[in-house]
């Protein structure tokens, strides 16, 4: 089993896409809960390091993971990586 | 079934669980007409709890198999959505069902660790680990150790590791289980634990996880319906807006803010109505002070004095004019409960100390890192230890969710790597919808108990205050403190899981929905307790006993073994629950930080890096338990060491220093030792990619 050019794009191309979700997890969880004091000075929806924690980083959270399918499903297609189908 | 198509199977699990969940509503409808008909609310308590267990033993017997592959991985056709139901109900404990609302309403801002945490972990699923576990699709997550970096050792770690994080966690889920059946029946705790047990064996005996898989789906639909419906209603009543998740925010979260600031506020007549109560418990923790500083000085000597200082006040209150009878009866009474020794002394008094707490101010809800200090200075510290601490358990539990290999196993029952992508969104998506409602319940029911419950009259308490004050103290304790015949804030104290075993008859819903509630968290308990336990027997008939001991073992032999384990471990779990070991919320803690320490680090690199080794994962795994392990047994309270903390951090939190120390241990071990041969190299790629030209193989038979 010999890689070819094709394949190792495509192994970058989803390290990428890793690297970059996984800098808006770590905003959405690590940077927000760090600022939540400040956040809370601001009020939209209720202060808005509260409101984040409770809520809107979770809704982060569902929208990265259905991105990453979305995206990984269209790469697969795109570098015939993907899988038959199953019936 | 076998010549099903896979849309076709999806279509018809569809039909079923449709049907299904109508049948269920068609039930609740049912046992609301027979409590409308005066049949008393144990009997309805029973009906639920037996109702629900034979519907999910229908199920397991449905599912009977005697095929591996669908003993192991439900015959990997699982489909996403479907998947991702069953693993909501996999991942949603007891814990999260009945506790995290309560959690959220006694320690505002600071709970959320728990709902980010149990949330965020599964982008590192979906990300880092799901789609490449299911390409590699085998058994278990030993299997992939085991694989990937050779030998046994790596494997045999995994199992260790497996068994530890999973059987501490199911202690958790037993008692869960124990805890709802004696509230709801009446049953002893330990008889609730043995038929919780027998409901937890009837899911997965004869259909491993194919039939768990099914139990499952079924058990998430009961307890979303269960959580969703008193929620809502009580959104209704106290904001006149049905969807909670908004009106905690637009409606309830002001009005609470409001209250506090009245409450905090000595010159408002609300403040000083709980200031009245505060200076009371601040002289009595005063009093209890200087009275253990006398023991501490002149011992037994100083009970005596104390004890004749009371029958002094007793003589004299008999001797006045006109003796006030309650007076003397509060004497009296305070004689027959005075210490009969000095160490009972020192106990009570400690205790009484510490209603010096119950003087303090109220927190504001959305405060986050609230802390207190003598100083500015030590506020600050106090408050910088506090964010550290809520931002370490963040951490250890995303990543431990990313690590329990009951939640990873789930992803090799899909059709495809494309599948369990789409499976970790749906599962997310399903577990979001209690972990967003949790925060909003934990808000209105605050906005409740400060704007209804607060300033109402002793004589005339709500219903489910006086209901619960009588069933347990530890759940509601309410006296006049201040004898001023109203409630106030800091009269009341709250235990957690009140919230949402009491929402139902907060929102004025009737006694049925209270059992729908407790048949939804026997769900959520009963389910993680499946997916754990099958886990753990699946580690040890599958690793240990047929790719370690005895590879030629026959199928029939594979799963007797499997089955056979299956029930000793069950009993095994249920006779130490029956024994009400500690603190739950630390055992659920430390089975993440375990997790994280032991798997995360020797899994991630076994996928993203090619270098990793035997040798790296053998360290990684090691150094990452071990260190996990040595923290926790230094600082937890129970163990008796007490050492310092290192940098503050709690010892929930032990996974800060086991996971470092994982992927350090993985790194030099690698680097030291020579690189993996060409075949494992070529398992990397083969993981990697959805699909290969030349592939090889590595699905298990």
């Amino acid at each position: 089993m010999q890689l070819t050019e094709k394949h190792k794009e495509y192994w970058s191309v989803n390290l990428r896409m890793t690297s970059i979700l996984l800098a808006i997890w770590f905003v959405a969880t690590f940077v927000m809960g760090w600022y939540a004091r400040e956040l809370n000075e601001i009020v939209i929806l209720g202060p808005l390091g509260f409101y984040m924690s409770a809520q809107g980083s979770l809704i982060i959270y569902v929208l990265i993971i259905w991105f990453y399918q979305r995206y990984m499903n269209n790469l697969d297609k795109q570098y015939g990586v993907h899988e038959g189908e199953l019936d | 079934m076998a010549t099903q198509t896979q849309s076709q199977f999806a279509a018809s699990l569809k039909r079923y669980y449709t049907f299904y969940t109508g049948g269920f509503i068609a039930f609740v409808v049912l046992v609301g007409i027979l409590e409308m008909l005066g049949v008393p609310n144990k009997i309805l308590g029973y009906l639920f709890l037996f109702a629900t267990i034979m519907l999910y033993a229908g199920i397991g017997f449905m599912s009977k198999t005697a095929d591996v592959g669908e003993y192991y991985v439900a015959g990997r056709r699982v489909p996403a959505f479907f998947n991702g139901m069953a693993t909501g109900a996999d991942w949603m404990s007891a814990a999260s069902f009945i506790g995290m609302a309560g959690t959220l309403y006694l320690s505002g801002y600071d709970g959320l660790a728990f709902v980010l945490g149990w949330t965020g972990g599964y982008c590192l699923v979906a990300l880092l680990l799901a789609p490449y576990l299911r390409k590699f699709g085998q058994f278990t997550i030993p299997d992939f150790l085991g694989a990937r970096f050779g030998g046994h050792l790596p494997r045999f770690i995994g199992v260790i590791a497996a068994i530890v994080c999973s059987f501490t966690y199911v202690i958790a889920q037993i008692y869960g289980v124990g805890l709802i059946t004696s509230r709801f029946t009446g049953l002893e705790f330990q008889v609730g634990v043995f038929v919780g047990l027998a409901g937890i064996l009837v899911c997965s005996f004869l259909g491993g996880m194919k039939a768990v898989t099914w139990t499952q789906v079924a058990q998430y639909i009961i307890l979303i319906v269960a959580y969703m419906i008193p929620v809502v209603w009580l959104s209704m009543k106290n904001t006149g807006n049905p969807i909670p998740q908004i009106a905690a925010y637009s409606t309830a979260l002001p009005g609470v803010t409001a209250l506090e600031k009245q409450f905090n506020d000595k010159n408002d007549p609300k403040g000083a109505k709980e200031e009245s109560v505060r200076a009371i418990f601040r002289e009595r923790a005063a009093a209890a002070t200087a009275k253990l500083a006398g023991l501490e000085k002149d011992g037994a000597a100083f009970l005596a004095t104390e004890k004749q200082k009371l029958t002094d006040k007793l003589a004299a209150q008999k001797a006045e004019a006109t003796p006030d009878a309650k007076a003397i009866e509060a004497t009296e009474k305070a004689i027959k409960d005075f210490p009969a020794d000095a160490a009972a002394a020192k106990k009570a008094w400690t205790a009484e100390k510490g209603v010096g707490a119950r003087a303090a101010p109220v927190r504001p809800h959305a405060e986050a890192f609230a802390a207190s200090g003598k100083t500015p200075e030590e506020v600050e510290k106090n408050r910088n230890i506090a964010k550290k601490n809520f931002l370490a358990l963040i951490a250890c539990l995303m990543i431990g969710t990313a690590a329990l290999p009951h939640i990873l196993m789930r992803y090799y029952t899909t059709p495809s790597v494309h599948e369990a992508r789409v499976s970790v969104f749906w599962s997310l998506f399903f577990i979001f919808l209690l972990y967003f409602t949790a925060p909003a319940l934990a808000i209105l029911a605050k906005y409740e108990v400060y704007s209804n419950l607060v300033g109402s009259s002793f004589a005339s308490l709500p219903a489910w205050v006086s209901n619960w004050a009588a069933v347990d103290k530890t759940l509601m304790n309410i006296a006049d403190i201040n004898k001023d015949g109203i409630v106030q804030l800091a009269e009341i104290v709250i235990g957690g899981d009140l919230i949402v075993l009491a929402t139902p008859e907060i929102a004025g819903l009737p006694y049925v929905i209270s059992g729908l509630v407790a048949a939804g968290g026997l769900a959520a308990a009963l389910s993680t307790a499946d997916g754990l336990l099958l886990t753990i027997a699946n580690a040890m008939s599958h690793d240990l006993y047929y790719k370690m001991i005895d590879p030629n073992a026959s199928t029939v032999r594979r799963l007797a073994v499997s089955k056979g384990l299956l029930l000793v471990v069950a009993l095994c779990a249920a006779y130490v629950t029956s024994l009400k070991p500690g603190d739950i919320l630390f055992l659920v803690g430390a089975a993440f930080s375990l997790a994280a320490s032991g798997f995360f680090p020797a899994l991630v690199c076994g996928v993203f890096w090619k270098r990793a080794n035997y040798l790296g994962a053998v360290l990684g795994m090691s150094l990452g338990l071990g260190v996990c392990a040595y923290y926790m047994y230094i600082t937890y309270p129970f163990f008796g060491v007490n050492a310092p903390k290192w940098w503050d951090i709690n010892p929930i939190s032990a996974g800060t220093f086991g996971i470092p120390a994982g992927f350090l241990g993985v790194i030099i071990g690698s680097l030291i030792s020579p690189a993996p041969s060409k075949e494992i190299q070529e398992l990397v790629d083969h993981v990697r990619y959805p699909s290969l030209e030349g592939d090889i193989d590595t699905k298990g038979a």
